[in-house]
């Protein structure tokens, strides 16, 4: 194994399990329209499936197609299956199409999701962009649950316009909860937006009052995490405590077609979190 | 409304400046409060003024026909709203107005004008306060015209 390969968690190959293309079927109980492409699927959780928080699962929309799309849920809620879905091509189509009472392909949960146990005892700075904001919900959920044994927690949304603000309402009940402080900017506004207008990475000052104890999970546009990454680190929070998601075309999700090769690695099976130590050399690599 | 000025010298602006050009900046100055929905400048006004954001913020904003007011920047506490003053014509390029009440260093800018004009070593340490928040606008601007949360066209979708 090469040492880039060893510095990204890269794991020696083993057989694929014989059931590990074949989806469990569930039903869709709810469906709520979330910003203008962009849908929440609330699905029947299927026994005995667990996931941490920043993994994800394939979803067949049968008959179409299968996509990687994030677990968007409280991975503590035992009875629900939750994934937020923008529409983008046929399969994602299909799928945000889907009303309650749809049969629904799940395969997974895959990736290394976000190592939430270090948030104990710090404080932790979230920063999402877009849709990014999908698969970090876990991790609010996971911070609420806990809230009395971590430090100040902060949340920076950034979102091209007010309207394409994910989770909006939910974002206003976390502002209130009063233990949490939770800034959306977007990119511009009309006149009724009283926000912040600008950068999520405009809005970081004062974020990390004790840099060396804070740790930070960023997920977004790839251009949005390498600056927000790079702020953070120069704030002094430690490189291996500030976690990114990564985004390629996952295909198999289990490493093997090689769809979502990222430098020596592949972003389903050792990602699609990684530390910003592991990864920063690749994210200027205009080939990886 | 005037407060004491004192609270300014804590503003990023202005830590670490050479003592008597934070004297000069101070009483250049007036603290004021800009209640929410106050329209700080137009864009055209003469640009007699800049701002040390202390608490509030302020939206920086254009009309656009056919869309109405477009806010495309939001200035908070600690930063400087307004650089206009450094360059001819010295005309604001924007609207500004304070989206909650904001609590601001105003500071007569013709004033500072002449006193670099007479000591360019003074106007050298100004200017390098001064650039880092231009270019950091500068940088802002670009992003933003990237239009980061577009997917990339070409992109393969599922």
């Amino acid at each position: 194994m090469s040492p880039d390969a060893a510095a990204l968690g890269v794991p020696t190959a083993g057989a694929v399990p014989r059931d590990a293309m074949t989806p469990v079927v569930t039903e869709v109980l709810r469906a709520i329209p979330e910003i203008a492409d962009t849908s929440t699927l609330i699905l029947a959780r299927p026994p005995g499936f667990t996931y941490r928080p920043g993994q994800f699962t394939m979803l067949y929309a049968f008959g179409v197609g299968e996509a990687a799309i994030s677990i968007s849920g409280d991975p503590e809620d035992e009875a629900h299956l939750v994934q937020t879905i923008r529409a983008v091509g046929a399969t994602s189509r299909a799928l945000v199409s889907l009303t309650p009472g749809a049969a629904i392909g799940v395969r997974g949960p895959y990736g290394t999701g976000w190592p939430v146990e270090a948030c104990r005892g710090r404080d932790v700075v979230v920063v999402a962009g877009g849709l990014g904001l999908a698969p970090l919900r876990p991790v609010i959920a996971h911070i609420r649950r806990r809230r009395d044994t971590i430090g100040k927690v902060t949340l920076v949304v950034g979102a091209r316009s007010p309207d394409l603000l994910l989770y909006r309402d939910e974002l206003a009940v976390w502002g209130r909860w009063g233990d949490m402080i939770v800034i959306p900017t977007v990119d511009s506004a009309g006149p009724t937006w009283g926000g912040a207008i600008g950068l999520v990475t405009d809005r970081l000052n004062g974020v990390a009052r004790n840099p060396g104890q804070t740790v930070a999970y960023l997920c977004g546009p790839e251009v949005m995490m390498r600056f927000t990454a790079d702020a953070l680190n120069r704030m002094g929070v430690p490189g291996d405590r500030i976690w990114l998601s990564l985004e390629r075309n996952m295909k198999c999700a289990i490493g093997h077609c090689g769809h979502c090769q990222y430098g020596p690695a592949f972003l389903c099976k050792e990602g699609p979190v990684f530390s910003y130590a592991a990864c920063s050399r690749w994210l200027t690599v205009r080939e990886v | 409304m005037t407060l004491p000025t004192d609270p300014a010298r804590d503003h990023p602006f202005v830590i670490g400046l050479p003592v008597a050009l934070q004297d000069m900046l101070m009483a250049a100055g007036r603290r004021v409060v800009l209640p929410a929905g106050r329209r700080v400048f137009n864009e055209g006004d003469p640009a007699d003024r800049f701002y040390l954001l202390l608490s509030g913020h302020v939206a920086l904003e254009t009309h656009v026909p056919t869309r109405g007011t477009v806010r495309f920047l939001s200035l908070h506490a600690d930063d400087v709203l307004g650089v206009s003053w450094l360059v001819p014509p010295y005309r604001y390029g924007f609207d500004a107005t304070a989206i909650e009440d904001t609590d601001a260093l105003a500071i007569d800018a013709p004033r500072i004008r002449t006193a670099c004009d007479a000591d360019p070593a003074l106007g050298y340490i100004l200017m390098q306060r001064l650039m880092p928040v231009m270019t950091g606008r500068l940088r802002t601007a670009r992003l933003q015209s990237l239009d980061l949360f577009t997917r990339p066209p070409g992109r393969e979708v599922v």
